[in-house]
């Protein structure tokens, strides 16, 4: 009854193995709940965005996972004519954006319900998710 | 105290640009430009005691290997498009610090037909966080992102920035390296050019070709007595920032913000002495955002400078006279290094029918 996923899952790795190993699930297992998590750095008290072992801008370790409103804004977009896999052709044209998430952090996604020659830069955006497989969901924006 | 003036590129070699050299090795079109630029040097190939090349794709030893070179310093450079211009600079560096008194640069891309890219593009990280939300074809999606971020901020638009296609072109029309010589461009040519993703045209972009390139540094003191007019390196400056343009403090800012004044201060000129440029140029925003940070046009104001400005050969302030890489094609990371060879050839006084009038002083950016 349901159709096969068969885009790229949020598996992790990346160039360099970067982010390889565990510490990215509870990000992902936050997802599947619906709810939007990032690692915040108890040190220098500021939220990042990919997942990393260490705090970019202090090196602490001492980080935490801390919820956050998924409110943000379209920090830049493009939208995508040519994707890089093919198996995204039958979605083409796609807005693929830079989230400036209202905690400070930014991350990839795309922005849905919107005609995408309609977006704009500082447009307000609000999270959705994407059950995309029973495993595995994404977060994607919608505007506010 | 710094390596101004301390080296001089003394030969050159371009092998022209071509969608493929079918049957041809890598190895084979480095061979083949280092075996020009020697001759164009006038030195003996023993003389050759340093090698730096492309060194994300390939290791120095197989290359010296190949042509039968036996170099003391020997590295690879691996900032992608940069790499030509970076290995030039550290070659400079290798002769100063007396590592080596005469090196070779070389690079080069074979690209067999039916391969779609040279070598896998790297977008970002590819991590979990990109992939499954369709990253652009190539390299393309960070470069979008820059540019409608840039035309947010500053109000540029599509058809101020096409005119850099349209100017480059122009310039690549009588040069037989260049795989568009022949074929004008226009305005509109550009802008009914088809997104591969806005706001990134086709026509502002580069497109993915075969070609190698060397050139010979030595000595001040050797390019003396050597036949071609030395082309002095007088200041050199290399900057990194985050690989993903969204893990970028500011998306409209480069490392030209920090690696031009490096560059400029060496050399103990200003960005209004310059007469010519040479400018990376792998889509037309990044070519618009690193003339800004370089200072050759005040920030933000690149679209009317475009509208207003004949950068052709012919015009006031002369921008990649070859043609660039926007029209003379990308042979993967070797496209850069066309930067550095026709800042050579210009200088050298050997543009031929595009030869700029003043041709003391160029920056050069990779």
């Amino acid at each position: 009854m349901t159709t096969e996923y068969t885009k790229p899952l949020p598996i992790p790795g990346g160039l360099h193995g970067t982010t390889l190993g565990d510490f990215t699930k509870p990000f992902w297992e936050a997802t599947k709940r619906h709810e939007l998590v990032i690692q915040r750095c108890r040190m220098c008290d500021r939220f990042f965005f990919y997942p990393r072992e260490l705090c970019p801008a202090c090196l602490s370790d001492d980080l935490e996972w801390a919820p956050v409103s998924g409110r943000g804004r379209v920090h830049a977009f493009t939208i995508v004519y040519q994707p890089n896999d093919p198996r995204f052709n039958e979605d083409v044209p796609y807005v693929y954006a830079i989230i400036q998430l209202d905690e400070g952090a930014r991350m990839i996604s795309n922005v849905i319900g919107i005609e995408p020659h309609d977006v704009e830069v500082n447009m307000p955006v609000v999270a959705v998710y994407d059950d995309i497989t029973p495993e595995w969901t994404l977060v994607k924006f919608k505007p506010a | 105290m710094t390596m101004r003036g301390a080296a001089a590129i003394v030969g050159f070699a371009e092998m022209p640009t071509r969608r493929t050299y079918e049957g041809r090795t890598a190895l084979g079109l480095m061979a083949e430009a280092t075996r020009d630029a020697i001759v164009d040097a006038g030195i003996r190939k023993e003389e050759i005691d340093g090698l730096v090349v492309e060194g994300g794709s390939f290791y120095p030893a197989p290359i010296g290997e190949y042509m039968g070179l036996n170099p003391n310093f020997v590295t690879g450079v691996s900032t992608m498009g940069a790499s030509g211009a970076t290995a030039t600079s550290v070659a400079a560096m290798a002769i100063y610090s007396g590592l080596a008194t005469t090196v070779l640069v070389t690079l080069s891309e074979a690209r067999q037909a039916g391969s779609p890219w040279g070598s896998p593009a790297t977008p970002g990280l590819r991590t979990e966080f990109e992939d499954p939300y369709g990253p652009a074809v190539a390299a393309n999606t960070g470069y979008g992102l820059m540019y409608s971020r840039h035309m947010a901020e500053y109000g540029t638009t599509q058809e101020q920035l096409a005119n850099i296609s349209v100017n480059q072109r122009f310039n690549a029309l009588e040069n037989e390296n260049a795989v568009f010589r022949g074929q004008p461009l226009t305005i509109e040519d550009v802008l009914n050019s088809r997104y591969i993703n806005y706001p990134i045209r086709l026509l502002e972009s580069v497109m993915p070709c075969a070609g190698g390139s060397a050139i010979i540094l030595t000595s001040a003191e050797r390019a003396k007595s050597l036949k071609n007019k030395p082309v002095y390196i007088l200041g050199a400056g290399i900057a990194c920032d985050p690989l993903s343009g969204w893990q970028r403090e500011r998306l409209t800012r480069s490392v030209v913000t920090r690696s031009a004044p490096i560059a400029l201060g060496m050399a103990g000129y200003g960005p209004s002495d310059i007469e010519f440029a040479q400018f990376y140029d792998c889509y037309t925003i990044l070519h618009a955002v690193c003339l800004e940070d370089a200072g050759l046009v005040p920030k933000g104001d690149i679209g009317p400078f475009f509208a207003s400005t004949d950068t052709t050969y012919k015009g006031e302030f002369p921008i990649n006279t070859d043609g660039g890489q926007l029209s003379c094609g990308q042979p993967g990371d070797a496209g850069g290094f066309r930067h550095v060879i026709e800042a050579t050839r210009q200088i050298m006084g050997r543009g031929g029918v595009r030869q700029v009038e003043r041709n003391d002083l160029c920056l050069v950016n990779g």
